[in-house]
C-alpha cells in the first residue's frame, strides 16, 4: 500500500514506500498522484512541468503577432487554431502539476516574477511572416523529438498529457512545413524570407535541447527516475538527421558549414551551437526577454480585476443559494 | 529511438493524400454542395446580405484575435479563440457565397484583402476597439444575439447555401450568447469596479445599437434576452432608437481603417505571392 507524505515526516520515508516507488519504476510502469513519491522526484517534476506549461504560454507570443496579419484567411485560421491549441496545453500542463501540490495562480506568479523559466527559444523575434512556419517546423520539430519520449514519462498525469500534446504537435508540425512548402513554390521574395527564417531559428532550435550532456546537471537523475528518457545530446542529433532531408526537399540551406552525414557514425556531423548565448538568453539577456514577461505580467496585471469580479459573484451567489436553502 | 514517425513522415511525398495538413486539398470550401442559386433569388440582394455578414464576422474575429496572449485567465484566452475561430469560419463561407453570386467569381481572400474600408458593410459595432474585458463582453453579447437572432431567420433563406451557412452559424452563436451572457452577468454582480465598468460599457456600446435594427424586425426579441442579462447582472439596459445603418452603407468609424490596415498587410505587400 502507498500514502501520500506531506510536511516534514516525508523526509523519513519509510523503507518499504521508498521500495515500492523504485519497483514501480523498475517496472516502467506509472507513477500515480495519489501514490507515495520522493520529496525530489515531485519537485522535479513540478519544476520540470511548470516550466513547459509556462513555454506553451509564452510561446503563444512569438506567432500569436502574426494572427491579425496572415495573409489568407486559410492561414489565419490555422495560426488562431495553433495558438489556442498552446493555451490548451498551458492549462493541461498547469493542471498536471497541480496533481502533485503545485498551484497554478503561484506558478504564474513565480513566472512574471521570473523565479521560473521557460524555453528559450521563445525569447527570439518573428519578424516576417516566414517565422510562422520555420517555427511549426523546427521548434514545434525539436518539441516533438523532446516531447515523444515523454510520452512514456513515469508520472501519469504528465504522460497522458504528453499524449494529447504531441497529437497536437504534430499537426503543427505539418502545418508549418506545408506553409513553407507553399512559400517555397511562390516568389523570389516569399523563398528569401523562407531562407531568412530558417539562418535564424536553426541555432536557436538546436538549442531547445538544453545544454551538452556534460553540462546538463539535472539530467542524470531525471533519466534514473525515467521521467526523462533520452540524453540532451541524443534528441539533438536524432532532430538534426530528421531535418537535414526535409531541408534539401525543401530547398533550403542550414546555416551551418560543419554539417556533413558520417557514414561512420551513421548520423550527421554538425557545428557546436554558441553555449554562451544559449547561457545569456536563459539569463535573461535574449533579444525579447523582457518583452515576452512584461505582456504576461500586463496580461496578467489587468485581468486581476475580472477575476476578483468571477470570484466575488461566485462567492455572492453560494450565499444566496444558501440563504435560499435556510428559507 | 521508436518515437520518431512522426516527425520523419514529414517530408514524405503526399500526393495520395491531397489532405495532409490542415485546409490542404481543399481548393473550393463549398465543394460538394449545390450552388445553383434558386430561380426568383435576387442575386445582388443576396451578394450583399452575404457581404455584409461575413464583414461583420470577419472584422468581430478579428477584435477577438487581438485579445490572444492578452485575456484574463487561460480559460479565456481558450474561449475567445473559440469564438473568434468560429466567425471566421462563417466569413468565409459568406465570401465564398458572395463571389458566386455576384459575378464576379472572386475568393475570400479577395473579399477580405482587397477591399478598402469604404468597401466594409460591417455594422461599427463590430469595430470598436476591444477596450476592457467588459466591454468586450457587453460588445459580445450584443453582437451574438443580435447575429444569432438574424442567423435563425435566415435558416428559412430561399438560397440553401446561405440557409445552411445560417443553420451551422445559429449553433456556434448560441453559444457565444451564453458565454457573454454568463460574463455579463459576473461582472455586473461581481465587485464595485466590475460593476462600475459594466454599466460603463453598455453606455459605450448604446451609440452603435440603432443600426442593428432596421433591416428587420428581431429588434423585441434581442432587447427582451440583452434585458434579461442586464437584470440579472443588476445593471440597466440604456435605451435607444433605432437609426440608420452607416456601417451597412460603408461609412465607419476611425477605427476600421488601421484595424483593416493590419489584417491586410502582408497580403498587400506581397499581391503576386500565393499563401
Amino acid at each position: 500500500m502507498a500514502a501520500r507524505q506531506a510536511g516534514p515526516a516525508a523526509h523519513e520515508a519509510p523503507p518499504e514506500l521508498q521500495q515500492h516507488f523504485d519497483a514501480t519504476i523498475a517496472r516502467d510502469q506509472r507513477i500515480e498522484p495519489r501514490d507515495w513519491m520522493p520529496d525530489g522526484y515531485r519537485s522535479t517534476l513540478i519544476r520540470q512541468i511548470a516550466q513547459h506549461a509556462h513555454s506553451e504560454i509564452i510561446g503563444m507570443q512569438p506567432e500569436g503577432e502574426w494572427i491579425t496579419r496572415a495573409p489568407s484567411l486559410r492561414r489565419k485560421a490555422i495560426l488562431f487554431a495553433k495558438v489556442q491549441d498552446e493555451a490548451g496545453h498551458g492549462l493541461y500542463l498547469y493542471a498536471a502539476a497541480e496533481t502533485l501540490g503545485a498551484d497554478r495562480a503561484d506558478l504564474t506568479r513565480r513566472l512574471i516574477e521570473g523565479h521560473q523559466k521557460y524555453s528559450s527559444i521563445f525569447n527570439y523575434p518573428t519578424p516576417t511572416f516566414a517565422d510562422v512556419g520555420v517555427i511549426g517546423w523546427f521548434v514545434d520539430g525539436a518539441a516533438i523529438c523532446n516531447q515523444v519520449p515523454l510520452c512514456r514519462s513515469s508520472y501519469g498525469p504528465y504522460a497522458r498529457a504528453m499524449v494529447r500534446i504531441c497529437k497536437e504537435e504534430s499537426f503543427h508540425q505539418r502545418q508549418g512545413y506545408e506553409l513553407l512548402r507553399t512559400m517555397m513554390r511562390g516568389t523570389d521574395a516569399q523563398r528569401e524570407m523562407v531562407q531568412d527564417a530558417v539562418d535564424r531559428w536553426w541555432w536557436p532550435s538546436l538549442m531547445m535541447f538544453g545544454p551538452p550532456d556534460d553540462a546538463s546537471p539535472n539530467s542524470a537523475r531525471s533519466m534514473a527516475w525515467k521521467i526523462k528518457r533520452h540524453s540532451n545530446d541524443e534528441l539533438r542529433q536524432r532532430f538534426v538527421d530528421m531535418t537535414v532531408p526535409q531541408a534539401e526537399k525543401l530547398g533550403v540551406t542550414l546555416p551551418d558549414p560543419e554539417l556533413r552525414w558520417n557514414p561512420e557514425r551513421g548520423h550527421h556531423d554538425f557545428g557546436t551551437p554558441d553555449w554562451d548565448e544559449l547561457t545569456r538568453v536563459i539569463q535573461g539577456d535574449g533579444p525579447c526577454n523582457a518583452q515576452r514577461v512584461r505582456r504576461r505580467r500586463t496580461a496578467h496585471e489587468e485581468g486581476a480585476w475580472v477575476r476578483e469580479a468571477a470570484a466575488a459573484h461566485a462567492a455572492k451567489r453560494a450565499a444566496r443559494s444558501e440563504k435560499g436553502a435556510v428559507a | 529511438m521508436s518515437d520518431d514517425h512522426v516527425y520523419l513522415t514529414l517530408a514524405e511525398e503526399h500526393e495520395d493524400d491531397t489532405r495532409w495538413a490542415y485546409g490542404t486539398g481543399f481548393e473550393d470550401p463549398l465543394h460538394g454542395v449545390d450552388t445553383t442559386v434558386p430561380d426568383g433569388v435576387d442575386r445582388a440582394a443576396l451578394a450583399g446580405l452575404c457581404l455584409a455578414l461575413g464583414d461583420d464576422a470577419l472584422v468581430a474575429a478579428q477584435r477577438l484575435a487581438e485579445w490572444t496572449t492578452r485575456a484574463p485567465e487561460l480559460e479565456e484566452e481558450v474561449a475567445l479563440a473559440n469564438i473568434g475561430l468560429d466567425l471566421l469560419g462563417q466569413a468565409r463561407l459568406l465570401y465564398a457565397r458572395c463571389g458566386q453570386v455576384d459575378g464576379t467569381g472572386r475568393g475570400e481572400d479577395a473579399y477580405a484583402y482587397f477591399r478598402d474600408p469604404a468597401g466594409f458593410r460591417n455594422v461599427t459595432l463590430a469595430e470598436l476597439p476591444n477596450g476592457d474585458f467588459a466591454f468586450s463582453m457587453v460588445r459580445l453579447l450584443v453582437f451574438a444575439s443580435w447575429r444569432l437572432a438574424h442567423l435563425q431567420r435566415l435558416t428559412a433563406s430561399p438560397d440553401p447555401v446561405l440557409a445552411a451557412v445560417a443553420a451551422k452559424g445559429v449553433k456556434e452563436l448560441t453559444y457565444h450568447r451564453q458565454y457573454a451572457a454568463e460574463w455579463v452577468v459576473r461582472l455586473g454582480d461581481g465587485t464595485e469596479e466590475s460593476h462600475r465598468r459594466t454599466r460603463a460599457a453598455l453606455r459605450q456600446v448604446t451609440p452603435h445599437l440603432g443600426e442593428l435594427f432596421t433591416a428587420y424586425d428581431a429588434r423585441e426579441e434581442v432587447v427582451a434576452v440583452l434585458r434579461q442579462v442586464t437584470d440579472a447582472a443588476g445593471v440597466p439596459l440604456p435605451a435607444w432608437t433605432p437609426g440608420p445603418g452607416a456601417g451597412r452603407r460603408g461609412v465607419h468609424t476611425e477605427h476600421l481603417a488601421p484595424l483593416l490596415a493590419e489584417l491586410q498587410s502582408v497580403a498587400r505587400a506581397h499581391p503576386e505571392a500565393s499563401w
